[in-house]
């Protein structure tokens, strides 16, 4: 199987190319620009390195959230687009998973976190079992304090990881001590080789209905659902 | 038999994401449009993070209705054209995104557009383009008026100093209570009602062919404010009427100005504003009085708000001059024609 993998969620960007469980080419771009400049170049120089055509591809792996809302929905809709025109499988997987997959050799609770601005995350739990990385805390948008506080509950060693973790260390490590344990700059940011391997498992979805997992509300949303019902409202958008 | 030219084009310059397949730079083979107007109603307004979720929401699915509408697929397509500005940055990068992936996957040529050539150029289906003509572009973001020397070939001599007209009927709508997009409603109201407040319009008698809407839109508000605070009640037809007098007088001034200056044959009215009945029949007794030999080309309706097809149309003409661009291509959300 010719799985392409994209992950465009924060800075870094990073795309794979794996073919029967062999990754082939891998290329992670850490330059802020912007990602909708670089990614197909990106896609079209590493399928090309690998004599690829893309209707040559079974299927697109994409890291599909949570991240920069503009960012995620540059490889999502990108993946999303090849899928539907080439008529390939398409997979979702969560960026944070993405992030939780760099820490291999552990059998601490793994736990990937980005800045959500506010002193609030984008969090979940990870934990390898057999092989195979389980999500043991679903995906939130929460505030930090929150986030430590169940860890603590948990009385066990945790590893965190992701780009924006550093920025976070010294509260952490005062609310969890010892049990705190980091990684280093390059296990910090997504490699799609990762991506390849966890989307070449999952089952395919429809490129048609296929969204981003943004797990926050816009705040215009929020606001206006305070005082509407949304059923009375929709449908939102109409083909006219 | 010639071959047939056929464009997949691509258009999310704000909100409405639309995809329409073109043949020959004249015939609409497709034009879907899904409009995200109920969804922005909500907030009074389009918020763009909300515009931009709808568009990936709606994108594959809207190129797979507009092809099976033309009954093509992806072999028969010539070239893939996309908006790349002016627009919202967010919603313009998944028409871009889809785009040119669609382009790569199957070796398409892209053709990047400027929104505003697609306004002018929605006029093509009406009937063939003569140059030089001028366009007087109005919408929700713009107020333009454009010069064409030839096909493809774009150049602003007069624009708006401060509000669009279609941001000034939004934002008088409001005070009205009437929901967005309000100039619907405004014109409606208009047409029921008489000019009785005389709301000032900026027509200093300097050469200049810019517009300006912030004055009329203070004293509308001003009127209406100052009508609450004594307890009146004052007619709203009128008020609807006074202020789109007001506007149209500016637009049919500034335009009959325009042509005075650039004699052309065809004056081509765009944007979403050009469905307003008030400044159709106002510009067309102008010009029966003024520029008789002036042909008025006002596309219907639902081409001249923001669609998928008057962007194929102005990527015909792109692509005869061979103007494409790679798989770097991004979003230009300021975007503009160069001035005269
Ligand atoms: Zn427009």
């Amino acid at each position: 199987m010719k799985v392409l993998a994209l992950d465009t969620s924060n800075q870094a960007m990073s795309v794979a190319v794996m073919v029967d469980g062999q990754l082939m080419a891998e290329e992670l771009l850490n330059r802020k620009k912007t990602h909708s400049e670089q990614l197909l170049p990106t896609i079209s120089r590493l399928l090309q390195a690998n004599a690829l055509a893309p209707s040559d591809l079974d299927r697109v792996a994409v890291a599909d959230g949570p991240g920069s809302y503009t960012g995620i929905r540059i490889a999502v809709t990108t993946a999303k687009t090849l899928a539907a025109t080439l008529n390939l499988e398409l997979v979702g997987v969560s960026s944070l998973a993405v992030l939780a997959a760099n820490v291999t050799r552990t059998r601490n609770l793994i736990v990937p976190l980005m800045d959500a601005r506010r002193q609030n995350v984008f969090a979940g739990g990870y934990q390898w079992d057999r092989g195979q990385l389980v999500n043991v805390l679903v995906d939130r948008h929460l505030a930090l304090s929150q986030l430590l506080d169940q860890l603590r509950l948990l009385n066990q060693p945790v590893t965190f990881v992701g780009a924006d973790v550093p920025q976070f260390r010294a509260t952490i490590e005062e609310a969890l001590g010892s049990a705190a344990h980091f990684v280093d700059a390059i296990d910090a940011l997504p490699h799609a080789s990762r991506l390849a391997q966890l989307g070449g498992h999952a089952a395919p979805v429809s490129p048609i209905t296929f969204v981003p997992r943004y797990l926050r509300l816009t705040e215009a949303e929020t606001n206006w659902l305070k005082t509407h019902h949304a059923e009375r409202h929709a449908p939102y958008v109409e083909k006219v | 038999m010639q071959e047939r030219e056929l464009i997949l084009a691509f258009e999310s310059s704000c909100d409405e994401t639309s995809v329409a397949v073109i043949e020959n730079g004249d015939t609409i083979l497709s034009n879907i449009i899904a409009t995200q107007i109920n969804s922005h109603k909500r907030f009074g307004g389009v918020v763009p993070e909300v515009a931009s979720r709808h568009h990936v929401e709606q994108i594959t699915e809207v190129i797979n209705l507009a092809l099976a509408e033309a009954k093509v697929d992806y072999p028969d397509l010539t070239a893939v054209a996309v908006t790349y500005g002016p627009g919202l940055v967010g919603s313009l990068l998944i028409g871009v995104t889809a785009a040119k992936t669609v382009a790569y996957a199957h070796s398409l040529p892209l053709i990047p557009v400027n929104h505003m050539a697609g306004h002018i150029y929605a006029a093509r289906f009406v009937k063939p383009l003569q140059y030089p003509l001028l366009a007087l572009v109005v919408s929700g973001g713009h107020t333009e008026l454009v010069i064409m020397k030839a096909a493809g070939d774009f150049a602003i001599i007069g624009d708006t100093r401060d509000d669009a007209a279609g941001e000034a009927y939004d934002k008088i709508g409001r005070v009205l209570g009437i929901p967005y997009p309000a100039g619907k409603e405004v014109d409606r109201l208009a047409h029921l009602g008489q000019d009785t407040f005389h709301f000032p319009r900026a027509m200093d008698d300097s050469s200049d062919l810019d517009f300006s809407f912030s004055g009329l839109k203070s004293a509308f508000i001003n009127t209406v404010h100052h009508a609450d605070q004594i307890g009146e009640t004052l007619n709203r037809n009128d008020l609807a009427a006074s202020f789109q007098a007001a506007v149209v007088d500016v637009l049919v001034h500034k335009t009959c100005r325009a042509l005075a200056a650039h004699p052309v044959s065809q004056l081509v009215v765009a944007g979403g504003v050009a469905a307003n009945q008030g400044l159709r029949e106002a510009l067309s007794a102008a010009l029966a009085v003024q520029f008789p030999n002036v042909d008025l080309i006002v596309p219907p309706v639902r081409l001249t708000g923001d669609n998928a097809a008057m962007i194929g149309a102005a990527a015909h003409v792109e692509l005869a001059h061979g103007h494409l661009a790679d798989e770097s291509l991004n979003a230009v959300p300021g975007l503009n024609f160069a001035h005269a």
